[in-house]
């Protein structure tokens, strides 16, 4: 099914702030197995030059994703979410996420494409702290499968 | 941010510590609920095969983050990396077993960028096949 081009562009609200907390940054870093202390030491945080302890770099994939489900499930977009798997993901920094952050995410919708049968879509999303400065813009393609389609993971 | 390694001791070309990661149904299961991602694909092999899929998968994400590690571990300072992206091209699959799937990355420094920049190109691999394509990283050195 061919996805609406008119979509190009569109933007969604601001997600109401996600609180970033030390215990979730040492959960999300012992479940990857990231013994760097810079994730869990405060001191050791402080030492690098960061005023509390930072996230690793994925970390935010799981607020950015979260606040691309408003675009995913716009059934006015009529994406097919039981065969989204992800194709690409990109993140620029301006920082790193931190405990103690309060971070929205404003999601925008890149591009929609099909190509040899599957939808694509590219949707963008800048995330801001509670000042209102730039924190991270994380880019995902997602991809909702034609039927013989084998490439991507979800 | 205060990357331990310079840029003047970088030419195109350094390589980066490489490393390899294992992981197991259990690692699976830990990743799934610090990310909130449940996706049954990464832990139930009866849904799994059901979607044409060999067997249970890591989450593309976790490929991701170990990855990268390969990166934060060289810098020290994981704030170094200032741009980060993969396209993800083929699954990790992880059998039922004691031994699981092992990721295994290797780095090297391909440009030298301006302000002290250098970009970073990731070889990531599992059961000998390249899971990850255009792995690459922006990284901020001393």
């Amino acid at each position: 099914m061919a996805l609406d081009q008119s979509f190009v562009g569109r933007s969604y609200p601001p997600t109401d702030p996600y609180e970033v907390g030390r215990e979730k940054i040492r959960e999300f870093a012992e479940a990857v197995g990231d013994t760097n202390p810079a994730y869990t030491d405060p001191e050791a945080a402080k030492a690098l030059g960061h005023p509390d302890v930072i996230a690793p770099p994925t970390f935010v994939f799981s607020i950015t994703f979260k606040a691309a489900g408003q675009v995913i499930q716009d059934p006015q977009l009529g994406l097919d979410y039981s065969r989204v798997v992800h194709g690409d993901q990109k993140f620029a920094y301006t920082r790193p996420v931190r405990a103690g952050d309060r971070l929205t995410v404003t999601s925008t919708i890149e591009a929609v494409k099909t190509m040899a049968g599957n939808d694509i879509l590219d949707v963008r999303g800048e995330v801001h702290d509670e000042a209102g400065e730039h924190v991270v813009t994380a880019w995902t393609k997602l991809v909702a499968r034609g039927l013989d389609a084998e490439e991507g993971q979800a | 941010m205060t990357a331990k390694i310079a840029y003047g001791d970088v030419e195109v070309g350094t390589e980066l510590p490489a490393q390899d990661f294992p992981v197991t149904r259990a690692t699976l299961v830990q990743y799934a609920g610090a990310s909130g991602d449940f996706n049954p694909i990464h832990w139930n092999e009866k849904f799994a095969k059901e979607v044409g899929l060999p067997d249970v998968i890591a989450h593309g994400m976790f490929t991701m983050a170990e990855a990268i590690r390969v990166v934060t571990d060289w810098t020290g300072d994981p704030a170094a990396v200032v741009e980060y992206g993969v396209r993800f091209t083929k699954p990790v699959v992880v059998p039922n077993d004691d031994q699981g799937a092992t990721i295994e990355v290797s780095g090297k420094v391909a440009a030298k960028l301006d302000d002290n920049k250098v970009r970073v190109d990731l070889l990531v691999k599992s059961a000998g096949q390249k899971v990850l394509g255009m792995s690459r990283a922006v990284v901020q050195l001393a």
